[in-house]
This record gives structure tokens, C-alpha cells and sequence, in this order.
């Protein structure tokens, strides 16, 4: 060394693997929860924005609440929780070595991903239908605090089914990786990290729902 | 490590030939090269376009520009300045190149999402220039609602350039937090982190927790013009100080994106250049944190005029000044680590200086407008403009300039022309003053910010200002020229030109795409002197 500070010496253990650029799962797990933080964040600003309206426009909100169908959330809801269940079973069968049960589950998870889609659809559907969309003739003749409540469900849920819709081809990706073995007991950490981000997006919804529907 | 054979090992500027392989590279320091040049462009593009503004206000009175057009080019110099120049300059060039060499490492934890971040930006950065092809934006680089919402000017393209750049900006953070956390050697403990690292580790910190808040901020306005959704539009109830409150979340926090790097860079070369070891480096790690912290919970200062309950703006108001405690931190120890050193006047250290000193003048009048009664007085006036100015230019861009000079040698292993770069700072920074000095006392006298004209009584400031912009420009222009002949006719630079400590002098100049063939064991705090041989 050209000052002497520093001499060389082979490392050997994880931090050495890491090092080495190898296979380190631990940094894609870091880098995943990092990144869901900033997805907290995306949608936490909206919440605020929710928090504040709702604050001003308390009863206004509460009917714009009773627009919405209790029934067909609380489906949505079951559809994305069994989803969550799907996605966590899968992972647990494939740290059991039992590569063709996680896809089963994969698929499962995709399935109902695409059910609650479809239903949201028909559910935006009807609200176009009864002129509830932003900027809707209709809807301007509402209370002012009805705008902004369906401005931001709009908004909101619309981002969330965005999140859905990335989700999907993210989970069937992690089920052909499994197929070809690049996705093993050993080598989990993708199917571990689509899996966080799916019970994420299930969590965002958990407080979607009673947000929006619940509150009338 | 064995230096022979990292002697034979091609350099990573000839690792691979043409540009495919510079386009296709997951080389972190060939990335930061890739940043470098883009910066630079972009950079000097927001240049001319700040030099249009000076010529414009040359005179009182319409010149050759024209009102709409002084809207425009000021939208756009902001918005060049601030998300293509400031914001990544030294954590996406510096910071790539040099965080995995400072902690022992051969690259950031994920090399192929740090490519792909430097296509977000260039991306961001032609949306950016499109706009100007479609006429130009006339909101301002805050794209205030509800103007935002109902200009005619085409606000999609930068909107969506700012929500882009932001992902590049987080995804990089993203990198450097894991990178710091998995790659350091383990030899190297959080306290023996050479002080850069820890201010890259504070600014990535802040990226990552607040560009998502401005990123679908942004996106309203976006769904605000696009679909009338109504959150912010007072027509329909919403509520326009929302926005800002939301902008400035992002916003504040993001001064300290461009500060805090640049805090890092002078307490790397204040030691180098005064041969001890830096006083207090504990309080100088721990302040970067502090102004992280004590930074995201600031942003109300900017809205003082806004429209707040007196409560918030007390409490906004005490936050400020406790914000400024960190800052006063480092500049403290960076003087102390000068007393009694050995001082060497070399160009990096000029820029270091001029750091202490523009900043200094930048946080001082920060204080006039976190006090609340002061700030009713100069809120919205040219003092704000020359604030800002003094603190990011003479802050993150002047260390820019700095960092670029001091590790000039290491990154392109050649040294340029000592006394040319020291001319050009001679420029720099005279013009740098003479630009923006007036400002304040224009602004003290009155002058509205964002005004293409003006009453002739305040003339003289505004033909100052516009000779200094040329003097300041003369000094880029030279300096980047001396680097640029340095490229290519400058002398061999050998391993560790400065006499510095840290792990990045240890390896050749320019490094080998694999810097260290295995982990360097660290025996010794970064700047630790004492034991240093003789170097050439």
C-alpha cells in the first residue's frame, strides 16, 4: 500500500460473500423494505390529505360514503386477504421444497388479484353510470365536501388498483422462476420480496376499505 | 490489497470500448462518469438560460425577452437547476464513484438498479426539455395551484420530469443505504466511516422518506388538470395551502439533499488540506442525522404568508432556528480543525473555504426568514433569491466544483494546472458575489422576486448583478476548460496526490473496475495522519 494504512486479508462468512458481489438476500430484503417504506409514504400523503378533508367535511363525507356499497368492499376485502393468505402459503410450501404447490398458490394469488379487479371495475362502472365521476355533471350539484370525497376514492383506489395490476405480472414472473429453479428453498429471496410487496398492497386496502365505505 | 496486480488490471475508463459499453455498464464509478456528463450538460444549459435572466433585468423595462418569456425561462432555469443539476450532482457523480471505494467496497449493493436510475434521470431530463419545445412553462419550478392547474402552458411534461427525477433520486437513495449497510468491510465500524459516507447516508435517508410525499403530490396536480378532481381546487372546495404544505414536506427536506453532501465533501478535504485529523467527528456524523431529522420537520417557514394559525407558525418558527444548530456544528469544527493545522492553499481547499464562507452568509439570512416578523418584510422579495442562491449554489454547487477538483486526480488519474484552476475560483468567486450580494440589499430595498422589470431606483443593484453573472460564468468557463485540457494533457497523477487517508487514495488512479481484489482490512480512523509515510 502506498501509505501503509490499510493491508489485505481474505474474508470468509456472509460479509465476505457480500463482498464478493455474491447472493446476498439480505440486501434485497433491506432494499425491499426501503422501498415499501416510500410506497407508505406515497400513499400516506394521500391519507393526510384524507385525514384533513375529512376533519372539514365530516358529514359530507358520510354521505358521500353511503353512495358506495357496503357489500361489494367487504368482498373485495375477503378476496385480497385470501390472496395475502395464498401468497404467504405459497412462500411456506416452497421453503417446504414443494416448488409445484407454491405455483398452485401463485396462481391462486393471481386469480384472485384478477377477481377483485373485475369486481372493482363493475364497481367504477356503476358510479360512471350514475354520473359520480370527476367533473360529472351530477356530481358538481352535490355538496362541495362530496367532490372531494370522490375525488380522492377515485384517486385512492385507483392507485391501489394500479398497485394490483403491477402485482400481477410480478407474482406470475416469481411463478416461472420457480419452474425453471432460478426461485429455490436456497433462493428466495424474489418470491419473499413480491410476497411483501403483495401483503402491502393488502394492507393499503385494509384501511381503504372502512375509510371509504365505513364511515356512513 | 495487491497493488501489482491491481497495477496490471486495465483501468475502468479502458475496461471496455465504445459506448454501448458505457451505456450497458454496471460499473458504479463508470455511472458516476455517466452522471457527470449529463450533469455538466444540463448544467450549463441552466446557465445560459440564467444568464438570459440577468441580461433581461440588465435594464428597467421590457429588453428582449419580454414578461411571458422571462416567466418561462425562469420556470425552467429553476427547474433545470434544482432537479437536474443540485439535487443528484454530488450524491449521483461523487457518491457513486467514491461511497463503495470509502467503505472497501467494488460496487453498490444493486449495480443494475444504479443504471437503471441514471436512465430515470435522463429520462426526466428530456421530458424536462421537451417542454421547452412546446413553448415553455410559465408556473415557476413549484407549480403552485392553483396557477398550475389552469395555465395554458403545457405544465404535463415537467410535472411528470420531476415525478420521474424524484424515482431516480430515491432509487439511488435506496442503494446507498443498503450499499453502506451490507458492502462496508467489516474492519470499518460506523464510527470509522470517513464523514462523506455518513453525509451520503443522511441524504439518501431523506430521499427515500420525502420524494414519495412530493411524487404523488405532483400527480394530483397532474389529475387535477387532467380530470377536475377537485382536492386542491378552491372552486370546488379544495384547498390550495394543502399543495403547498404537501410541496414543502418534500421541498425543505430537499435543500438539505443538496446541502448535506456538500457538508460531507469540505469535512473530507478540510482535514486532507490542513494535515489533522478533524476535530470532533462524532458531532460532525451526528449533526448530518440531526439536520435530516430537525430538516424534515421545517417546511411551514415557507409559507409564513400563506395563510397559518400563529401556533404553527411559532412552532415552525422555533424549528428553524433549531435546524441551524447542526449547521453551526460543522462549521465549527471544520475551523477548529483548521487551527493550528498545516495549511496547504491548494484549489480544493479554496473551494472549501469558499463553502464556510458562502453558506455561512446563506444560513445567516436563512435566520431573517425564520424569524416571523422579518420574514413578513422580505417574503417574496429578490433577499430570497440571493438566500437561496448562497446556499445552494455557493453550498452543494460550489462543493461540486470542489469534489470535482479534488478528486479529479483519482477519477481521470491526471492532475490539472494548479494555478489556472486558482484563477478561475478567483472568478468564481468574486462573480459569485458580485451576482448575488445585490440581491439582498435589492431585496431589503423592496424588489420583488420574479419581476422582469423594475423601478429604475433599484438599477444599480440589478447592473451589478448582471456583471457579476458574466464574471461568474468567465470563472465556470475557464475552470471547466483547465479540467478538460487536464483530460488529456495533464500530468500522471499518482495514487494518493493529496496525502489523504481514506480508503479511495489506497487504490491506483483511475481505479480498476474491481478496486480491491479482496475486502482492505481498516486499521485507523480516516483521517488519521500520524502514521503516514512519505508520498508522492
Amino acid at each position: 500500500m502506498a501509505d501503509g494504512g490499510t493491508t489485505s486479508t481474505d474474508l470468509h462468512g456472509a460479509a465476505g460473500a457480500a463482498h464478493a458481489g455474491g447472493y446476498d438476500p439480505m440486501a434485497a430484503k433491506m432494499g425491499m423494505w426501503l422501498f415499501l417504506f416510500t410506497e407508505v409514504l406515497l400513499f400516506g400523503a394521500l391519507f393526510i390529505v384524507y385525514g384533513v378533508y375529512l376533519h372539514g367535511f365530516t358529514w359530507q363525507f358520510q354521505q358521500g360514503s353511503a353512495r358506495l356499497s357496503i357489500p361489494v368492499g367487504a368482498v373485495n376485502t375477503a378476496i385480497l386477504l385470501t390472496s395475502s393468505l395464498t401468497m404467504a402459503l405459497a412462500i411456506a410450501a416452497l421453503q417446504r421444497a414443494r416448488p409445484a404447490r407454491a405455483r398452485r398458490l401463485l396462481f391462486a394469488t393471481v386469480g384472485c388479484a384478477g377477481a377483485f379487479l373485475v369486481i372493482k371495475a363493475f364497481e367504477w362502472a356503476g358510479k360512471f353510470a350514475h354520473g359520480v365521476y370527476p367533473g360529472a355533471a351530477f356530481l358538481l350539484e352535490q355538496s362541495k365536501g362530496e367532490i372531494v370525497f370522490f375525488g380522492l376514492y377515485f384517486t385512492m383506489t385507483g392507485l391501489h388498483a394500479l398497485h394490483v395490476l403491477v402485482g400481477v405480472p410480478v407474482i406470475l414472473w416469481a411463478g416461472r422462476r420457480i419452474r425453471s429453479g432460478a426461485i429455490s428453498p436456497e433462493h428466495s429471496v424474489f418470491l419473499e420480496n413480491a410476497g411483501l410487496y403483495w401483503h402491502l398492497v393488502d394492507l393499503i386496502w385494509i384501511y381503504l376499505f372502512p375509510l371509504f365505505y365505513l364511515i356512513s | 490489497m495487491d497493488a501489482a496486480a491491481g497495477a496490471a488490471a486495465p483501468n475502468y475508463l479502458r475496461a471496455g470500448k465504445g459506448l454501448a459499453s458505457w451505456l450497458t455498464t454496471t460499473d458504479h464509478k463508470r455511472i458516476g462518469i455517466l452522471y457527470l456528463i449529463a450533469i455538466l450538460v444540463f448544467f450549463l444549459f441552466a446557465v445560459c438560460l440564467g444568464l438570459m435572466i440577468r441580461l433581461e433585468l440588465f435594464s428597467p423595462g421590457e429588453q428582449f425577452v419580454g414578461n411571458q418569456g422571462y416567466n418561462r425561462i425562469l420556470t425552467l432555469h429553476g427547474i433545470t437547476m434544482i432537479f437536474l443539476f443540485i439535487i443528484p450532482s454530488v450524491p449521483a457523480v461523487f457518491g457513486n464513484f467514491f461511497l463503495p471505494i470509502q467503505i472497501g467496497a467494488n460496487d453498490v449493493s444493486f449495480p443494475r438498479l444504479n443504471l437503471a436510475s441514471w436512465y430515470f434521470y435522463i429520462g426526466g431530463g428530456l421530458f424536462a426539455l421537451g417542454s421547452v419545445i412546446l413553448g415553455g412553462v410559465d408556473t415557476g419550478w413549484t407549480f403552485y395551484i392553483p396557477y398550475s392547474a389552469d395555465t395554458a402552458d403545457n405544465v404535463y411534461l415537467p410535472i411528470l420530469a420531476a415525478f420521474i427525477l424524484g424515482w431516480s433520486s430515491i432509487l439511488t437513495g435506496l442503494n446507498f443505504i443498503v450499499t453502506v449497510h451490507r458492502l462496508r468491510v467489516p474492519s470499518m465500524p460506523w464510527f470509522r466511516m470517513p464523514l462523506f459516507v455518513w453525509a451520503l447516508y443522511a441524504t439518501s435517508w431523506i430521499q427515500i422518506l420525502a420524494t414519495p410525499v412530493v411524487g404523488i403530490t405532483l400527480l394530483l396536480i397532474l389529475l387535477e388538470r387532467f380530470l377536475g378532481i377537485g382536492i386542491f381546487d378552491p372552486a370546488k372546495e379544495g384547498d390550495p395551502v394543502l399543495y403547498q404544505h404537501l410541496f414543502w414536506i418534500y421541498s425543505h427536506p430537499a435543500v438539505y439533499i443538496m446541502v448535506l453532501p456538500a457538508m460531507g465533501i469540505v469535512s473530507e478535504i478540510v482535514p486532507v488540506f490542513c494535515r489533522k485529523t478533524i476535530f470532533g467527528y462524532k458531532f460532525i456524523a451526528i449533526s448530518s442525522l440531526a439536520i435530516a431529522g430537525i430538516g424534515s420537520l421545517v417546511w411551514g417557514h415557507h409559507m409564513f404568508t400563506s395563510g397559518m394559525a400563529d401556533l404553527e407558525r411559532i412552532v415552525f418558527s422555533l424549528l428553524t432556528f433549531l435546524v441551524a444548530i447542526p449547521s453551526g456544528v460543522k462549521v465549527f469544527n471544520w475551523l477548529a480543525t483548521m487551527y493550528k493545522g498545516s495549511i496547504r492553499l491548494a484549489t480544493p481547499f479554496l473551494y472549501a473555504l469558499a463553502f464556510i464562507f458562502l453558506f455561512s452568509v446563506g444560513g445567516f439570512t436563512g435566520l431573517l426568514q425564520g424569524a416571523l416578523s422579518t420574514d413578513i418584510h422580505i417574503h417574496d422579495t429578490s433577499f430570497i433569491v440571493a438566500h437561496f442562491h448562497y446556499t445552494m449554489f455557493g453550498g452543494g454547487g460550489v462543493m461540486f466544483f470542489g469534489a470535482l477538483h479534488y478528486w479529479f486526480p483519482k477519477m481521470f488519474g491526471r492532475t490539472y494546472c494548479e494555478s489556472v484552476a486558482r484563477w478561475a475560483f478567483a472568478l468564481f468567486f468574486v462573480g459569485f458575489n458580485c451576482l448575488y450580494f445585490p440581491l439582498f440589499l435589492a431585496g431589503l430595498a423592496g424588489m420583488p422576486r420574479r419581476y422582469a422589470d423594475y423601478l429604475p431606483e433599484y438599477l444599480v443593484y440589478h447592473r451589478i448583478s448582471s456583471i457579476g453573472s458574466w464574471i461568474l460564468v468567465a470563472g465556470i468557463v475557464l475552470m471547466l476548460a483547465n479540467l478538460l485540457r487536464a483530460l488529456f494533457k495533464g500530468e500522471r497523477a499518482g495514487r494518493d496526490p493529496w496525502g489523504g487517508a481514506t480508503l479511495e487514495w489506497t487504490v491506483p488512479s483511475p481505479p480498476p473496475t474491481h478496486q480491491f481484489a479482496a475486502p482492505p482490512v481498516v486499521t485507523r480512523g480516516p483521517y488519521e495522519y500520524a502514521r503516514e509515510r512519505a508520498s508522492g
